[in-house]
């Protein structure tokens, strides 16, 4: 929509908050703020045109279940005092001190896009990648949408033991039938189907009793349609006495101890191998193979001195961090916004009006849930510090009247994305086909179609 | 298949599933919590976060246990939304403990 044109102008002697992301956490900072005692406008900025940050990049298309979540987001989105502006990139389109100087509070919710590398020979040739490139590719995300990769291959390897390794490794070993029916994106499934990939390495540094997998994902290698679980534990005699039931990676061990007894029938193998350390990536002008060597700090906990495993594709998932922002404190060690409790902080000092939420807060654990306990902590600071904080010179119109925003989605332009994806979805069976290009997404906010 | 609250609950009541729900499906009475199956969606978060190990996948309950998904979807219409972590019951530590040994 164009800026200023049926925004309606704020209230007086209300608290002004913006939020910087339109994912989970963004979402849940803004209902805490919403639900509060205190009158707060709360205006949401999003980078991308559209919301739920990785509730749409991140989630994979075959857990859709998962994806419900956003009916709450659409119900936060419909309390009073919410706004939504798509596509507005803060440090690019507004920059932070204008934006700061519009609003009593602003809070970072702006997750931790940047993959961490493996820092090995070889990463990056043609073939090599990281995993968060390829989620996102795959669900559709306009900045991912030209990525290249090559399938034709019939063994790829996933460094990492976590979840988005497992996404990674299923979205690889599944058939077209079981992807066709998902909102997987069309450019993906497309060279899916073309795939020869047959074993999937999963390759991880520490021991199978170690993992970071939830065992609800865990579970699902052994129901796939054409694929097997393969876990191989006679480097690990010591794990035989079981482990403990309370923990969430006791409890993947004990389905990986099951993984390692079951027959192996299909076409497809996901292998599981641990105590690896990655020590570089090969091959002439293309992947060929991965080298592996024992972990140097803990030799004893490895599985084999050195194994070496030919391969045309590397996906390395090996965790997130932060990016970071001028003017904005930064931990190097965690990955996170430096803060107290939310609070942006330096050096143990806070720095007044700014908070964040979420994975730019505590690192990238949990799942979405475990963003609502966040960023309910980090607005309960918002609530307590707003009235000892200076007004804003300046009201949030401005920066639609002297900044480069030009347009943006508000959340009535995103149900017309909506809508016009879930019935070309419709179309194909599929509950939706995501619209991949900004263009697109614009005309679709603006009740046109692309073409 | 959603996610059931069982009786090992009953009497803690810790309330940490409550504080990770993504989307408010916790019901909550005097003794325990229950999950609304008809607005859980299956993300599993609650289980691990559970002092006492009382979340299970409904698929996953022994024969024993199986009344509590029928238990779960009754109370969770009777009973109001819970929708922050509140103190719990007391004696919950001691019996955590019994549970735990």
């Amino acid at each position: 929509m164009i800026p200023g044109t049926s925004s309606p102008r704020r209230a007086a002697g209300r608290y002004r908050v913006a939020i910087i992301g339109g994912g989970p956490s963004g979402f849940y900072a803004a209902e805490a703020l919403l639900r509060s005692e205190r009158s707060i406008d709360v205006d949401v900025f999003e980078r991308l045109p559209v919301p739920y940050g990785l509730v749409r990049f991140g989630v994979a298309p075959d857990h859709p279940k998962l994806k419900q979540v956003t009916r709450v987001f659409d119900r936060i989105a419909e309390m009073p005092g919410f706004r939504f502006f798509g596509a507005v990139d803060i440090g690019k389109d507004v920059s932070m001190t204008a934006l700061r100087s519009c609003y009593h509070a602003v809070v970072l919710a702006t997750g931790a896009p940047v993959s961490r590398l493996m820092d090995v020979p070889g990463e990056g040739i043609p073939g090599s990648h990281r995993a968060g490139d390829f989620v996102a590719w795959y669900n559709g995300h306009p900045d991912f949408r030209d990525r290249q990769f090559d399938f034709n291959t019939e063994r790829a390897v996933i460094i990492g033991n976590g979840n988005v390794a497992l996404d990674v490794a299923r979205i690889l070993a599944k058939t077209v039938d079981e992807l066709r029916h998902t909102d997987i994106a069309a450019h993906a499934f497309d060279a899916l189907a073309e795939s020869r990939i047959r074993h999937v390495y999963l390759v991880g540094r520490r021991g199978p009793e170690q993992t970071r997998f939830a065992v609800k994902e865990l579970q699902e290698f052994a129901e796939l349609a054409d694929c097997d679980p393969v876990v191989d534990l006679s480097h690990y005699p010591e794990l035989s006495s079981g482990p403990g039931p309370d923990s969430e990676a006791g409890a993947a061990l004990a389905l990986l101890q099951e993984f390692s007894m079951r027959p192996i029938a299909k076409r497809r193998r996901c292998v599981f191998l641990f105590g690896l350390a990655p020590l570089g990536i090969e091959g002439d002008g293309r992947v060929q193979r991965m080298l592996f060597g024992p972990l140097q700090e803990r030799p004893r906990a490895a599985a084999r001195t050195s194994l070496s495993l030919d391969c045309g594709l590397v996906f390395s998932s090996i965790g997130r961090r932060a990016a970071p922002i001028s003017g904005i404190p930064y931990d190097e060690t965690r990955g996170i916004h430096a803060n107290i409790g939310g609070r942006l902080a330096t050096s143990g000092s806070v720095l007044p009006g700014l908070y964040v939420c979420g994975w730019g807060k505590r690192g990238p654990q949990g799942t979405i849930g475990t963003n609502r306990a966040c960023s309910v902590e980090t607005v309960t600071n918002v609530l307590t510090d707003l009235p000892q904080l200076d007004e804003p010179p300046r009201h949030p119109d401005r920066l639609f009247a002297a900044t480069s925003i030009r347009r943006y989605v508000d959340y009535p332009g995103w149900g017309r994305i909506d809508a016009e994806e879930v019935a070309r979805g419709g179309a194909k069976g599929k509950p939706r086909e995501k619209l991949v290009t900004v263009e697109e997404l614009f005309a679709a906010a603006d009740g046109g179609v692309a073409c | 298949m959603p996610y059931v609250v069982t009786d090992l609950c009953t009497g803690c009541r810790y309330t940490e599933c409550v504080s990770v729900c993504p989307v408010e499906c916790f019901h909550i009475d005097d003794a325990m919590t229950y999950i609304d199956p008809q607005n859980c969606i299956d993300c599993g978060g609650c289980v691990p976060v559970c002092p006492v190990g009382a979340i299970k996948a409904a698929h996953k309950l022994p024969p024993e246990k199986t009344e509590w998904i029928e238990i779960n979807r009754r109370r969770a219409a009777e009973t109001p939304v819970v929708t922050g972590k509140l103190p719990p019951l007391p004696g919950a530590d001691e019996r955590k403990a019994i549970i735990l040994r």
